[in-house]
């Protein structure tokens, strides 16, 4: 893999850092009128999660790191592994638990999530933005409750729990915004 | 949702069309009556505005600072000529001041070979002034008048490197020793490889970077001075106090906006300084650079006791308008130059 040098550093650049690979989220140059010149950097490690800052020396080089995003349909779990397919080469990857992490409850067969490939392995695994999954568990709301104020606690059929407005029942398919884990919409039939 | 859409692409860089200014004609606007209120400041302080080569056969020595280099060569016959982009016009301005020109400003543009940022423009434009008669703290008086009319600031704060040292990190930066240093750069989180080989100077602008900027010059603009000596650049050591320098910067909110000298003016003690940067060079294994020998010629022959300060115009500008970076002021930053 390529190095790169600090006046190459921007947000979204790959580089290995610790021997995890690690994405730049930004980057500041800092030079005084006398004195020597720094990059000031934000970095998101890749595999932990971790958010850090940094300091280079101008000129400093750093390993870049293989990391690549693909786009994947998620075919199904065997327990220990979440296989996910090409749907234009049907070439198959196996992601582990730890790729995975919180994001498993939101896997929908057939949904394309965003997997991150460090060397080829998958290192995470992105649902889409919303995904739309039945309730398999929810008490009975009051009947003519539509505002939805306050809400109930509601068990997806991945296990996942989100709050929902009273008037949505066990059986019903709903639509759930994946970053903040809330409640959208029933789903469109 | 469409033109949520259409007002996100167009500002992405990737999607700007490359021969467009990065700027508003608003902020082209308030360059041209900046400029204007600038020059009239001067005039009515009988302060001459003068123009000096932008390319010149000498150099800046500092360790730190890297001019643009190109050679003269234009018949391809003889031994090519160096020549150097200047990185201020501090030399050719004293020499001016040597034939007795008397107070004297300049509004150029400025040349270093570093790196775009947020403040940084490879070529920027650069107000310089000198004042015969007049020392730093004088010179610092006439920056803040300048700063009030201009920006429209209040009166600025005004403390000793030490000051806002003590104030901010609790360590002397003049007696503390780069092993205490250090360590307090590791206390407060700075990050980075191999601190040990960092020179006691890089660790004191490391901290005050992070730990004493962002705290002055929010309000008002803030005045720092008496710079440790081995930051003097071409500043006078202290009469009363050999630790430090009789040098000053000029803060307001996160942009270092001006560097002012009282002048060295000692020819001998100039050509040591300069020698003595090009021996770090060497030892960093960077290249030597020559010694501007006109202007050691002018100082032999005496210049006057003055003080001169080098204030970045952008970065005024950008403070003026709010501006996040100094693409917003500049037409075309060197990425599209």
């Amino acid at each position: 893999m390529a190095n790169y040098s600090t006046n190459e550093f921007k947000g979204g650049l790959k580089i290995m850092l610790d021997g995890e690979p690690c994405n730049i989220l930004e980057n500041e140059y800092v030079k005084p009128g006398k004195g020597q010149a720094f990059n000031r950097v934000k970095i998101r490690k890749l595999i932990s999660g971790k958010v850090l800052e940094k300091t280079f020396r101008s000129g400093e080089s750093v390993e870049g790191a293989d990391v690549m995003d693909t786009e994947l349909a998620y075919l199904y779990t065997d327990g220990e592994f979440y296989h996910f397919m090409n749907n234009d080469t049907f070439e198959q990857i196996a992601a582990d638990e730890k790729a995975l992490g919180d994001n498993k409850k939101w896997l929908v067969e057939n949904d394309v999530c965003i997997i991150t490939l460090w060397n080829g392995s998958p290192i995470t695994v992105t649902p889409p933005n919303f995904v739309e999954l039945e309730i398999t568990e929810t008490d009975p709301g009051l009947k003519g409750d539509t505002a939805g104020t306050g809400g109930k606690p509601a068990t997806l059929s991945t296990g996942a729990v989100v709050r929902v407005p009273l008037f949505v029942q066990t059986g019903e398919v709903i639509r759930v915004d994946t970053r903040s884990g809330e409640y959208v919409s029933r789903a469109q039939k | 949702m469409r033109h949520v859409l259409f007002i996100s692409n167009w500002c992405n860089p990737a999607f700007m069309s490359s021969w467009k200014p990065t700027t508003s004609h608003h902020a082209r606007i308030a360059r041209a009556t900046m400029l204007k209120h600038i020059r009239q400041f001067f005039e009515d302080r009988h302060v001459l505005e003068v123009e000096t080569p932008l390319l010149c056969h000498g150099t800046i020595t500092d360790e730190h600072l890297d001019a643009f280099h190109t050679q003269y060569h234009f018949d391809r016959t003889g031994t090519p000529v160096s020549l150097y982009l200047q990185t201020s016009p501090e030399y050719a301005m004293k020499r001016l001041l040597c034939a007795e020109s008397g107070a004297i400003y300049q509004i150029c543009k400025a040349f270093r070979h570093e790196g775009e940022g947020r403040w940084h423009n490879p070529e920027f434009t650069m107000l310089e002034w000198y004042r015969p008669g007049f020392d730093h703290h004088a010179l610092m008086e006439e920056v803040n008048a300048l700063l009030m009319a201009v920006l429209h600031t209040e009166h600025a704060d005004v403390m000793t490197y030490q000051q806002a040292f003590k104030e901010h990190l609790g360590v002397c930066p003049l007696d503390a020793s780069h092993a205490m240093l250090l360590n307090k750069m590791a206390q407060i989180g700075i990050n980075i490889n191999s601190p040990q080989t960092l020179s006691k100077d890089s660790v004191l602008q490391l901290l005050f970077s992070y730990a004493v900027e962002p705290h002055i010059g929010q309000a008002r603009p803030c005045f720092i001075h008496a710079f440790p000596a081995s930051q003097a650049a071409l500043a006078t050591i202290n009469k009363n106090d050999s630790r430090v320098a009789d040098r000053f910067e000029v803060y307001f909110k996160g942009a270092e906006l001006a560097n002012g000298f009282n002048e060295l003016s000692n020819a001998s003690e100039q050509r040591k300084r300069f020698h003595s940067d090009n021996e770090k060079r060497q030892a960093n294994g960077q290249e030597t650079k020559p010694v501007d020998e006109y202007f050691l010629d002018a100082l032999s022959h005496g210049l006057p006791a003055c003080a001169g300060v080098a204030l970045g115009i952008d970065r005024l500008l950008m403070l003026q308008l709010g501006a996040s970076s100094i693409s917003d002021v500049i037409n075309f930053p060197t990425h599209i130059a």
